[in-house]
Order: C-alpha cells, then sequence, then structure tokens
C-alpha cells in the first residue's frame, strides 16, 4: 500500500512540474492548465494524506484503499477528459463560424476589385 | 453575384476535390436554368477546383480549410442569405444530380409554399437509382424518420435539395455540419417546417470517388442516428399554425 501511494505520490508531483513546465513555455493556456494542477494536486493530497483517504473509503463503502484511490483517480480524469470534450466542442464550432466569415468576407473583397 | 429580383435564385455547389466534374456541373446549370448565378463552394480542395469552377463561369466561396460538407453548404446559405436570395438549390459537385430538374424543384417550392423540395431518386416512377449498401441505408433511415418526421421521405439522403428564404434563415443558424442531409429533415420538423419530394433523375459520379467508404458507413449510420436523436430531444414543441393543424 505505502509503495502505491509512493507511486502516487512520484506520478503527481511529476505530472504537476510537466503542467507548470507547459504553461511557462506557452504550451499551454494558464485557463486550461488549472484543471490539471487541481486533479494533480488532488491525486497528490490524497496519496500523502491517508485519513483523508480511509475517510472517502469509508463515505464510499468500497472494500479497501487502493482502489479507492484508483477509482477517485479514475474519476477526476474522465470530468477533465469530459470537461476538454465541452471545451474542444464550443472551439470547433467557434472555427467553423469564423472559417465560414473569413471566407464570405474574402468573397464580398474579391467582388468588389472585379469590375 | 446579386439578386436579379424578388423570387431570386442560387444554386449552390459545394466540393471537394471535384476538378474532373466540377466544370461539366456549372456548364449544365448554365445552360438548363440560364440567367441563374452559381456558387461553388469550395471547401480547401486540394485540386484545382477552385480554377476549373471559375473558368467554367461560377462563383466561387472558398473555405480557408477544410469543414466537412455541412460546413461548407452552410457557408453557402449564409452568403445566399446576406445577398437577399429567395430561394436556394443545392447540386452536388460530383455531377450525380441533373440540372433539368432544377426548374421542377424551384417550381415546386414556389407554388407549394413548403420550406424545402427534396430531389429523390425514389418518389414517383423512377424507382431506385442507388447502389444495394446505399438503398439498404435510405430504407433504415425512412422507417427511422418516418415518426419522428409524422410523414414518409422517400429519399433522405439526398442532397439534391432546395430551400426558401425562411428555410434558409434557419439554416444560417442552425445546419448539421458534417453529414447533413438526413439531419435537416429533423431541424426543419423542429420548426414545424415543410418539405416536399419532387422525382428526379439520378447518375453516376462523373468523376473521383465517394467519401464514404463501406467502414465510414458505419460511422455514418451511427453519427446521423445520433445527430437525430439529439436534434429530437431539443424539439421546440411550436404549434403548428392552424391551417396545418386542420389538415392533420
Amino acid at each position: 500500500m505505502d509503495h502505491l501511494l509512493n507511486v502516487t505520490t512520484g506520478l503527481s508531483v511529476l505530472l504537476l512540474a510537466i503542467v507548470l513546465l507547459s504553461v511557462r513555455r506557452a504550451h499551454i493556456r494558464p485557463e486550461y492548465s488549472v484543471t490539471w494542477l487541481i486533479a494533480a494536486g488532488a491525486m497528490l493530497v490524497l496519496s500523502r494524506v491517508r485519513p483523508l483517504l480511509e475517510l472517502l473509503r469509508r463515505l464510499s463503502g468500497l472494500p479497501d484503499t487502493p482502489l479507492t484511490l484508483f477509482l477517485m483517480g479514475a474519476g477526476v480524469f474522465l470530468i477533465m477528459v469530459f470537461r476538454f470534450s465541452v471545451i474542444l466542442s464550443h472551439l470547433r464550432d467557434d472555427n467553423i463560424a469564423l472559417a465560414q466569415r473569413v471566407a464570405i468576407l474574402e468573397y464580398h473583397v474579391r467582388s468588389q476589385r472585379e469590375p | 453575384m446579386r439578386p436579379s429580383g424578388p423570387g431570386a435564385l442560387l444554386v449552390i455547389v459545394p466540393a471537394y476535390n471535384e476538378e474532373g466534374a466540377i466544370a461539366q456541373v456549372v456548364e449544365s446549370v448554365h445552360t438548363h436554368v440560364p440567367g441563374v448565378p452559381v456558387l461553388v463552394i469550395d471547401d480547401c480542395s486540394l485540386d484545382s477546383t477552385i480554377g476549373v469552377a471559375r473558368r467554367a463561369g461560377a462563383e466561387v466561396l472558398a473555405l480557408p480549410h477544410h469543414l466537412g460538407l455541412g460546413g461548407c453548404v452552410q457557408a453557402g446559405y449564409k452568403l445566399a442569405h446576406e445577398l437577399d436570395f429567395d430561394y436556394v438549390i443545392r447540386v452536388d459537385g460530383d455531377g450525380q444530380h441533373d440540372a433539368r430538374d432544377i426548374p421542377r424543384i424551384l417550381d415546386r417550392l414556389r407554388t407549394s409554399g413548403c420550406e424545402m423540395v427534396i430531389g429523390s431518386r425514389f418518389d414517383g416512377e423512377n424507382g431506385s437509382q442507388s447502389g444495394a449498401v446505399r438503398s439498404l441505408g435510405i430504407r433504415f433511415f425512412r422507417m427511422v424518420l418516418r415518426p419522428i418526421l409524422g410523414k414518409p421521405v422517400h429519399d433522405p439522403t439526398s442532397g439534391f435539395v432546395g430551400v426558401n428564404r425562411r428555410a434558409l434563415d434557419l439554416f444560417t443558424r442552425s445546419f448539421p455540419l458534417e453529414y447533413p442531409e438526413i439531419e435537416a429533415l429533423v431541424v426543419l420538423q423542429r420548426k414545424r417546417f415543410r418539405f416536399e419530394e419532387v422525382p428526379c433523375r439520378m447518375r453516376p459520379r462523373l468523376a473521383g470517388r465517394s467519401s464514404i467508404t463501406a467502414l465510414r458507413s458505419l460511422y455514418y449510420i451511427v453519427h446521423v442516428l445520433l445527430g437525430v436523436f439529439i436534434n429530437v430531444l431539443r424539439f421546440e414543441g411550436r404549434r403548428r399554425p392552424p391551417a396545418e393543424e386542420k389538415e392533420d
């Protein structure tokens, strides 16, 4: 169990470091990094504060602590994937509307130039 | 390109890599409906579709990147709406639709008052003019759409479609983006708009290959079913005008 928690701690720290570096290098925009930072922070806290993990296990009625940790992690990442799907969908809609607008404006410009 | 007056028609031709067929399509429209402007919407083709279309006498709306069929057609609807055209008929860029049928679709749009007219390969005496797989898909979607639309539709996958100003106004705001034909019918139904079908000739494509391969057919079915379901959930429940209610 301790080994599992240490691995989770290591992965959480690694994730935090990667996200912070990516924000610094402008590979991720700050508004999209917040979710990752919260998720990594939550996993770090859960893997280091064992009473909190035990409390969650009791509240959820799960048989053992590693399973609780795994399900919490999976749940957090599923929520994040869903959130990013929503963001992507909005961006795609905006992108299509913009592309159509650009094409129509280019058409009008070309029409003005031609006799 | 400006409307010639009240009741003006624009023919739009969505095209992606159709350099082999687009000239013939444009020339055919000019021959059979002279004086009607033709707008080719190029979905960022990799070949010389734009140049060929312009040389054939079409206006071209060139999209800056590939949007897919729905986004491409909607761009044409948006421009037609901005330019105040009253009727728009879509003809596919692969040459499957016969321009001789355009006047019949326009005539039905003008006389029936319905918002959309579909050129159907099944309606009337023509019978089936499509392959076995497509026929199977059409039969399936006919069954799915029958209870949703409240009336039978013979050829829900036809892209040979005419719309009037009311449908144009709706489609500039809400139009399915990937495989639009079937979902567009449900979008119309959400507004209680009406459609009719007229029998039309369909030909094999003049050049190139269809983007819907055997594997994509499955994706197509799932995607369209989901789109139909979502549009049914969005149904606005508006009451029909009294005249229409009496017809039921």
